[in-house]
C-alpha cells in the first residue's frame, strides 16, 4: 500500500497554504508542501518529490538515486565479466 | 424559431406543441431522416448482393460528464454503434437514436450533442434515420441518456468470429490504450487531476476497412470499450478456447495515461476505450495489417501486442518487460483507485 | 517517468538476479528449504506480482506477504461503523477507493452507497476538506485509513481545518502503525522468517530507527526498500547478504527517498494530532498493543468518534469474529501459503471474499488469484 510516485514541483500556487502544482508524467495535480516546507517554498520549484495522497511527502535525493543506479550498473558489469570468465572456462574445458 | 426555452421542461415531453418544436428544431432539422413517418423505410444497393447479410446492433450510452475533452455523449453514441457493426465486418448504414432527457437540461447542450452526432455519422457515411425523445423529471436521469441501434450490411463471404481465432494469430490494437477512461477519471472533480489527454472516441470504419484490405483473411475483431482491453481479450479467449500472451513492452500507452495510473493505482489495461479495436490476424499478414492501420489518423500508434497460444486456454497472460509473467484477469466490478 | 523508468530497467535486473542466485547457493537455500523473506508492505506485494518477481528470483527465495495492506487488516466492525456514520442524515462520507469493497457484516461501503448513503471517493484528505468548505450545510467525514505514510496527510488536513475554523469536517481515524504488528509477528514462536523487506514509504515518514528492535532484539535482517522491481531485487540481495554473513542490521536501499530520521514536519504533525490507543484490532491478527492511533482531545471537534459516538472505543464489545475456516492469520504470519487455505478459491474468491487477504489486490490471496496463476488448485 502507501502508493507514492515521483512528481516534479512546477509552481507554487498558494504560498500561505503551502500549495504547489506537481507534475507526474504530464498529469498535473495541486499538492500540499507541508511535509517539505522547512525551507523557502520557491526553492522547491523544479525539485522531484514523492507524491502521496496529495502531499509532497519527501524530496527525492537525486545524488542518492544516481549512486544507487551507478552501483547497480557496476554490479551488472561485474556479472558480465563473471559470465564471460565462466564461458571462457567452459570453452577451455571443452578443448581439453 | 419556435423554440424559446433555454432548458428542457416537462412540457417538451408532453406530446404537444412544445415537444414538436423541440424535435423539429433540435433533432430532425439536423438528422434529416428520410420522410417523416413513424418508421424509416430503407434500401441500399449493398443489400442486393446475393449472400449479403444484415448486421443489427443496439447499445445504451451514459457518461458523466456529458461533454469531455475529445467528445461528448453524442459522438460516443454514434461511434460506439458504428464500431459494434464494423467489428463484425459490416458496412454501417443506418442508425437510430433514442434520447432520455432529464428535465432542466440546457437546450444548447442538446444542440451540441446532436451536432456532434450528425458530424460523426456523416464522416462515416452513416445516416440517423429514426429516433425518439422522452423527458423525465429532474433526478430521474443524469442529463441525457442515448440508446442507439445500428444496421449494416456484411458483404458476401466475410465471416469474422471468435471461433475463427487460431493459435499463432497476431493481436493488433489500433493505438494507445486507456485514453478515454483516463479522460473520464481525470474529469471527476474529486480527484482534481489535470491532463492534456483527449478521449480516443472515434468511428473505426476506416480502420477496419484498411485492415480487411491488407489482411482479407483476418479472423476476428472486437471493439475494446468499458472494462478495457483486458476485458475484451478475456471474453475472446474464453469464446475461442485459446490462450493469449501479451508483451507488456509492446502495449502502447501514452505517458499521461501511465502517469494517471501511477497516481491513482490503476491498471491501464482496464481503462475504457471508445475508439480502439483489437484484431486477430494470421501472423504472416500481421505487419501489413498493422502498417495499413497505422497510416490512418484513427490508427496512429497501432501495434502488435501479442499472439494467440494453445497454452492456458481461456486465459490472458502478459509478459512483463522484466521477463516475469502474470495473469491479466477479467475485471471484478469497477476498477477503483488504490491509494492509501 | 523519471525516478521510475530507471528502476524498471531489465538490464539492471540481470546482475541482481545472478547475485541473488549466487547468495542462495552459498546459503544453501533451495525450493524445499527456502529463505523466507517477508515484504511487510502491500505495495511491495503488489509490485512482486505485477512484475512477476516471485518467478524470476532463485527458487531458494520464498516471499511471505506481510500485514502491510491497511484494507486487508481492517476488521469488519470498522467497516460497519463507517456505514453507520455514512447513513446518518446530512453526512457526506469520503474515503480512498481502496476501502469501497471491503466487506463488513452489513456489506461494503459500495453497497451502502447503492442503498442511498452519500459516499464519495477522494484522492486526498485535502479533497475531503474542500468538499466541506463547499458544502457548509453538510457534515463531511473522512475515513482516515492507512499506515504512517498516510497518517501525516490526515493530520495536516485536521490542522488546516482547525486553523481555518472549518466546523463541518471530521475524521474517522483508523490509522495504524507498522512496527507493532511486526513485533507481534516476531514474538510468535511459530515464526520462521529469515528477514524482512521494510516499507519504503512508511519509512520516509518515520525513518529507519523504529526497526532497530528487529535487528537488535530478534536478530533478523531488515532492508527498507523502494517500490520498483529493481529496488525490490536489490533489497532481496541485501537481505541475503546479511543472512550469508550472519549479520542482522537495519539497512536502507531506498536512501533516495528515506532519510534516516524520517520527515520532521510529518512526525511533528503526527505527534500534535494523534495519541496511541492502548490496543487496536487487526483483521486476521487480533488485538495488538499500541498499534492504532486516535485523535487527541485538543482536536476533538474533528474526531468523528466524538461527533457521532461511533468507533473503536464505543463499540469494541461488538467485535465480529472472523468467518469460519478463514486462515488469513496463518497466511499473514507465513505459516501457510494462500493456496493451502481450505477456503481459497472455494468459499473465498475476489468476487465474494471471505477473508481480508482476498479483498485487495495487495492482499496475498487476491494477488495469488489475480496475478499468480495459482487458481489451478481451486479449479
Amino acid at each position: 500500500m502507501c502508493l507514492g510516485i515521483p512528481g516534479q514541483i512546477t509552481a507554487i500556487t498558494d504560498e500561505a497554504r503551502e500549495m504547489a502544482m506537481a507534475e507526474v508524467s504530464g498529469v498535473q495535480r495541486e499538492v500540499s508542501l507541508a511535509p517539505v516546507a522547512d525551507r523557502p517554498l520557491g526553492e522547491l520549484v523544479g525539485q522531484w518529490t514523492l507524491i502521496h495522497v496529495g502531499f509532497a511527502m519527501a524530496i527525492i535525493d537525486e545524488d542518492e538515486a544516481a549512486r544507487t543506479l551507478e552501483a547497480l550498473r557496476d554490479l551488472g558489469e561485474a556479472q558480465e565479466t563473471l559470465d564471460a570468465m565462466a564461458e571462457g572456462q567452459k570453452a577451455l574445458e571443452g578443448t581439453q | 424559431m419556435a423554440l424559446r426555452d433555454s432548458h428542457v421542461t416537462m412540457a417538451h415531453g408532453g406530446g404537444g406543441r412544445a415537444m414538436r418544436d423541440l424535435i423539429d428544431e433540435v433533432f430532425t432539422s439536423r438528422f434529416q431522416p428520410p420522410g417523416m413517418e413513424d418508421q424509416a423505410r430503407l434500401m441500399d444497393d449493398a443489400l442486393r448482393q446475393p449472400g449479403a447479410r444484415l448486421a443489427f446492433t443496439t447499445d445504451g450510452f451514459v457518461v458523466s460528464p456529458l461533454t469531455f475533452p475529445g467528445g461528448d455523449i453524442g459522438k460516443l453514441s454514434v461511434c460506439g454503434t458504428i464500431n459494434d457493426l464494423v467489428v463484425g465486418g459490416a458496412q454501417p448504414l443506418w442508425l437510430s437514436a433514442g434520447f432520455i432527457i432529464e428535465e432542466g437540461t440546457e437546450i444548447a447542450v442538446l444542440r451540441r450533442i446532436v451536432d456532434s452526432m450528425t458530424c460523426a455519422a456523416s464522416a462515416a457515411g452513416v445516416r440517423i434515420v429514426t429516433g425518439d425523445t422522452k423527458v423525465v423529471e429532474r433526478g430521474a436521469a443524469d442529463g441525457v441518456f442515448i440508446t442507439s441501434s445500428g444496421i449494416g450490411v456484411i458483404p458476401p463471404g466475410l465471416e469474422l468470429s471468435a471461433s475463427k481465432i487460431q493459435v499463432g494469430d497476431a493481436i493488433i490494437v489500433n493505438g494507445p490504450l486507456g485514453d478515454h477512461g483516463a479522460v473520464i477519471m481525470a474529469s471527476r472533480r474529486e480527484f482534481a487531476l489535470e491532463t492534456p489527454l483527449v478521449s480516443d472516441c472515434a468511428a473505426l470504419d476506416k480502420v477496419m476497412a484498411a485492415a480487411l484490405q491488407a489482411a482479407p483473411d483476418l479472423h476476428a475483431a472486437r471493439d475494446s470499450t468499458r472494462g478495457g482491453l483486458a476485458s475484451a481479450l478475456n471474453e475472446l479467449a474464453i469464446d475461442a478456447g485459446l490462450g493469449m500472451l501479451l508483451n507488456e513492452t509492446d502495449v502502447p500507452l501514452r505517458p499521461e495515461v501511465r502517469g494517471l495510473c501511477e497516481i491513482l493505482g490503476l491498471d491501464p489495461l482496464y481503462l475504457a476505450n471508445e475508439g480502439r479495436l483489437v484484431l486477430f490476424v494470421p501472423a504472416h499478414k500481421a505487419e501489413a495489417a498493422r502498417a495499413a492501420i497505422a497510416a490512418l489518423p484513427e490508427g496512429e500508434g497501432a501495434a502488435i501486442i501479442g499472439h494467440v497460444v494453445d497454452a492456458h486456454p481461456g486465459q490472458v497472460r502478459m509478459q512483463s518487460g522484466f521477463g516475469g509473467t502474470r495473469i491479466v484477469d477479467m475485471l471484478i466490478g469497477d476498477q477503483l483507485p488504490r491509494i492509501c | 517517468m523519471k525516478h521510475v523508468t530507471e528502476f524498471r530497467d531489465p538490464a539492471l535486473a540481470k546482475g541482481l538476479l545472478a547475485e541473488i542466485a549466487r547468495l542462495c547457493e552459498q546459503i544453501g537455500a533451495r525450493r524445499e528449504k527456502p529463505v523466507q523473506i517477508m515484504e511487510i508492505c502491500g505495495g511491495h506485494t503488489h509490485a512482486i506480482f505485477r512484475f512477476g518477481l516471485d518467478k524470476l528470483v532463485h527458487q531458494g527465495i520464498e516471499f511471505i506477504h506481510g500485514p502491510g495492506c491497511p484494507v486487508c487488516v481492517l476488521p469488519m466492525s470498522r467497516v460497519d461503523e463507517c456505514i453507520e456514520i455514512a447513513e446518518r442524515p446530512g453526512v457526506i462520507f469520503t474515503t480512498f477507493g481502496d476501502a469501497m469493497r471491503v466487506p463488513g457484516t452489513r456489506g461494503s461501503l459500495m453497497q451502502a452507497k447503492a442503498r442511498g448513503a452519500d459516499i464519495r471517493m477522494v484522492y486526498s484528505p485535502l479533497d475531503a476538506l474542500e468538499i466541506a468548505r463547499r458544502n457548509l450545510e453538510r457534515e463531511i467525514v473522512f475515513f482516515g485509513l492507512g499506515f504512517e505514510t498516510t497518517t501525516p496527510s490526515t493530520a495536516f488536513a485536521i490542522q488546516a481545518a482547525a486553523r481555518e475554523g472549518v466546523k463541518n469536517f471530521s475524521v474517522f481515524c483508523n490509522h495504524i502503525t507498522v512496527p507493532e504488528p511486526i513485533r507481534a509477528l516476531l514474538s510468535d514462536p511459530h515464526m520462521s522468517l529469515n528477514g524482512f523487506i521494510g516499507p519504503g514509504h512508511v519509512s520516509m515518514v518515520i525513518g529507519t530507527h523504529p526497526y532497530d528492535f528487529i535487528a537488535q532484539e530478534f536478530r533478523k535482517p531488515i532492508v527498507v526498500a523502494g517500490f520498483e522491481p529493481i529496488d525490490l531485487l536489490q533489497s532481496v540481495a541485501m537481505v541475503l547478504r546479511q543472512v550469508a554473513e550472519g549479520r542482522a542490521e537495519v539497512e536502507n536501499q531506498y536512501a533516495r527517498v528515506v532519510p534516516e530520521h524520517g520527515n520532521p514536519a510529518s512526525l511533528a504533525a503526527i505527534a500534535d494530532v494523534y495519541a496511541r490507543r492502548p490496543s487496536f484490532e487487526w483483521r486476521g491478527l487480533g488485538e495488538i498493543d499500541a498499534s492504532g492511533l486516535r485523535i487527541r482531545p485538543a482536536y476533538a471537534a474533528f474526531d468523528a468518534e466524538e461527533k457521532f459516538g461511533v468507533g473503536y472505543g464505543a463499540t469494541v464489545a461488538r467485535h465480529v469474529p472472523e468467518p469460519e475456516g478463514c486462515a488469513c492469520g496463518a497466511v499473514m504470519t507465513g505459516r501457510i501459503k494462500p493456496t493451502a487455505c481450505p477456503q481459497y478459491g472455494l468459499g473465498c474468491t475476489p468476487e465474494t471474499p471471505l477473508g481480508a487477504l482476498m479483498v485487495s489486490s495487495e492482499g496475498a490471496c487476491a494477488a495469488y488469484w489475480q496475478y499468480g496463476g495459482a487458481r489451478g488448485a481451486a479449479a
